[in-house]
């Protein structure tokens, strides 16, 4: 009897829990679905802000975000690829190489976002920005100060992690016997790598550059001294303009708002589509993920 | 980097035996052998791009460390420059400092400056604390349903759903403790300031609870089904197996998933700076507000100069975040490893 109370209690805690949590997720989803769908708008997705922040749209934020977003996933889809395809495919399982990539992959995942935008204050803007200004600009302060460039890469270090660890995954997943029966008929390790395993991965790379680009969207702390901008009344045009930016908006109308009731509205617009672009990235990813696992399951019965 | 791209531009060379000429397959033995060997050998630019992709994959070792020494050099100044040192020193971020006010302050732009390290430290362990208290029970136990009591339909909704929470980014959460959590925990428990540590922890633990999760419903799935079968054929019901055997098998990868949890909540930014009040008050108390080392960092660096103490001082907090950070990693990495090792053994 006391057993049976016991493990009645267990099943009831554990599915207690399981619920707070989803029921969290749907109560936040809720409230930004309700107060921000009716700020929504064609003038609020392309207008620039106006009145105080208290009427207008994001139009500038968004731009700003989809730049400074294709500017990371450029930077950072190539490399976090090859690495994880030099650590699946090339590196050997007990490699010492290997094991320090993995750590530093591991390590960089750990770095808080805010420590990663003193990096790209310190390293990208202050030394490297300073040093092409000294080297091709006469020292004319051209790149030595916050730019789209310096957030974009700043964010790519970031997300390296991301990319790395995902398409590890997906380049895992594809079946030896593929590569096997790629060289036993006579293909190189590298044409066997890129003409026979990578387009077998490449559902999980793409997920892997989805996953970066929602991860990178939604990030502020390491754009906040590396580019972002309170208000700009053109978009950026060159790679070393400041821009604006949805979460950097959502933060700015949050905290620095004089009247907060007047400007909610906007606020939970712009929490909406920020909320709507990484969101739906996100929920895209698990979909392709789960498809391909099921996909393999299939193959592999 | 180029070689990704040769798989888009050209079909897969895989050779094709059928459209080999055939003729001398009869008549030499050798010919079955030179039908599947390369007639050309691989261009020169396979091996260029070989050695190429080795190159890249040091990227992510240069990243690190180029953001250690980088943090490092920016924070030297703190213990090397004159001029930083009429204002503050390494000793005197710690010690009390002589003055009218509270003994430790953070009050990097008043006449005297003062840069006490204590009541930020002490803002992000209470906020930090608070956080993994509610987010790692939460985390592990709904871990625990999901991967064991849960049936296969739920669990497959149950997975994506949770760690969806993750892909929240964390100014949403912000904006969502400022207006709403902020506004029920004061009703709840009316506290003197509508901001503080209790409603920023808990908006935190919204971040480490899909971490903690993963990494447990991970550990929890991937003990073996012997274990499991051996403790069922000796009559153990299902719930008295999963305590006592599931469970103990998972605990290091589950206290793995809460170490990570309690650096990735030390280094939360965003949230904090919303929801936590921002005053750097020296108490224990969760009802106050509250002002973190992140939060110090990132409404603080936009407005200093260049190279001043302040700015040396703001680096030393990001180089005190890394070293959490990387010492959280490390214990993990600990945990994970000896208890490999350990199953490995048996």
């Amino acid at each position: 009897m006391n057993r049976k109370i016991r493990d009645t209690a267990l099943v009831v805690a554990t599915a207690l829990a399981a619920l707070v949590v989803v029921a969290m997720l749907a109560v936040i989803l809720l409230d930004v679905v309700r107060s921000g769908a009716s700020a929504i708008s064609w003038t609020f997705l392309t207008q620039p802000p106006s009145g105080g922040m208290q009427s207008g749209g994001v139009g500038p934020a968004i731009f700003g975000t989809a730049a400074l977003t294709i500017l990371m996933t450029v930077a950072v889809v190539p490399v976090g690829v090859v690495t994880a395809i030099w650590l699946t495919e090339y590196a050997a399982p007990d490699s010492r190489l290997a094991r320090y990539v993995r750590l530093a992959v591991s390590n960089l995942a750990g770095v808080p976002s805010i420590v990663f935008g003193l990096f790209g204050l310190g390293f990208f803007v202050q030394t490297l920005g300073r040093g092409v200004d000294k080297v091709a600009f006469g020292g004319v302060v051209t790149y030595g100060k916050p730019g789209l460039i310096w957030a974009a890469l700043t964010l790519a270090i970031l997300t390296m992690p991301v990319v790395i660890v995902a398409t590890e995954e997906a380049l895992r997943a594809v079946p030896r016997d593929l590569r096997d029966a790629s060289l036993a008929l006579g293909a190189t390790k590298f044409q066997t790598t890129f003409y026979v395993v990578v387009p077998q991965a490449m559902g999980g790379i793409l997920t892997s550059a989805i996953l970066a680009v929602s991860r990178g969207a939604g990030e502020v702390a390491p754009i906040l001294f590396t580019g972002a901008a309170y208000f700009l009344a053109e978009l950026p045009t060159h790679l070393n303009d400041q821009f604006m930016n949805l979460g950097y908006h959502v933060y700015v109308l949050a905290t620095q708002s004089p009247d907060v009731d007047k400007t909610r509205p906007q606020l939970y617009g712009t929490v909406l589509v920020l909320l709507l672009l990484t969101f739906l990235l996100n929920l895209l990813a698990v979909v392709i993920r789960v498809r391909a696992r099921r996909a393999s399951s299939i193959a592999r019965a | 980097m180029s070689a990704t791209s040769p798989s888009r531009n050209r079909p897969a060379p895989v050779p094709v035996p059928e459209s080999e000429p055939e003729p001398d397959r009869e008549h030499t033995p050798t010919g079955a052998f030179r039908t599947v060997e390369w007639r050309r050998s691989p261009p020169a630019w396979h091996r260029v791009a070989e050695i190429a992709i080795k190159v890249t994959a040091l990227t992510a070792i240069v990243a690190i460390a180029l953001i250690f020494v980088f943090i490092a050099l920016e924070s030297l100044p703190l213990f090397t420059s004159k001029l930083v040192h009429q204002e503050v020193t390494f000793a005197k971020m710690w010690l009390r400092q002589a003055w009218d006010g509270p003994g430790w302050a953070w009050q990097p732009t008043s006449g005297v400056p003062k840069f006490s390290i204590l009541p930020l430290l002490i803002g992000s362990l209470k906020i930090t604390v608070v956080s993994v208290a509610v987010g790692a029970p939460l985390g592990i136990l709904a871990a625990i349903f999901t991967s064991q009591i849960a049936p296969r339909w739920l669990r497959e909704i149950l997975k994506p759903t949770i760690e969806l929470l993750a892909g929240i980014p964390s100014v949403v959460i912000g904006v969502f403790a400022l207006l709403v959590m902020a506004t029920w925990f004061q009703r709840a428990f009316g506290f003197e300031h509508r901001l503080n540590a209790l409603v920023a922890g808990c908006a935190l633990s919204l971040t480490i609870i899909p971490l903690v999760f993963t990494l447990a419903e991970d550990a929890l799935s991937s003990v073996p089904k012997s274990f499991a079968d051996a403790s069922l054929a000796l009559g153990a019901t299902r719930m008295y197996t999963i305590v006592n055997v599931i469970v103990p098998a998972a605990l290091p990868g589950i206290a793995a998933g809460v170490v990570l949890g309690f650096g990735r909540a030390i280094g939360e930014t965003m949230i904090v700076v919303m929801a936590s009040g921002n005053a750097a008050l020296v108490n224990w108390s969760l009802g106050t507000s509250t002002r973190t080392i992140t939060a110090t960092i990132a409404q603080e660096m936009a407005e200093v100069v260049h190279g001043s103490p302040h700015y040396v001082v703001l680096f030393v907090l990001g180089a005190t975040l890394l070293l959490f950070a990387f010492a959280t990693n490390l214990v993990a990495q600990r945990i994970v490893d000896r208890f490999r090792r350990k199953r490995g053994g048996t």
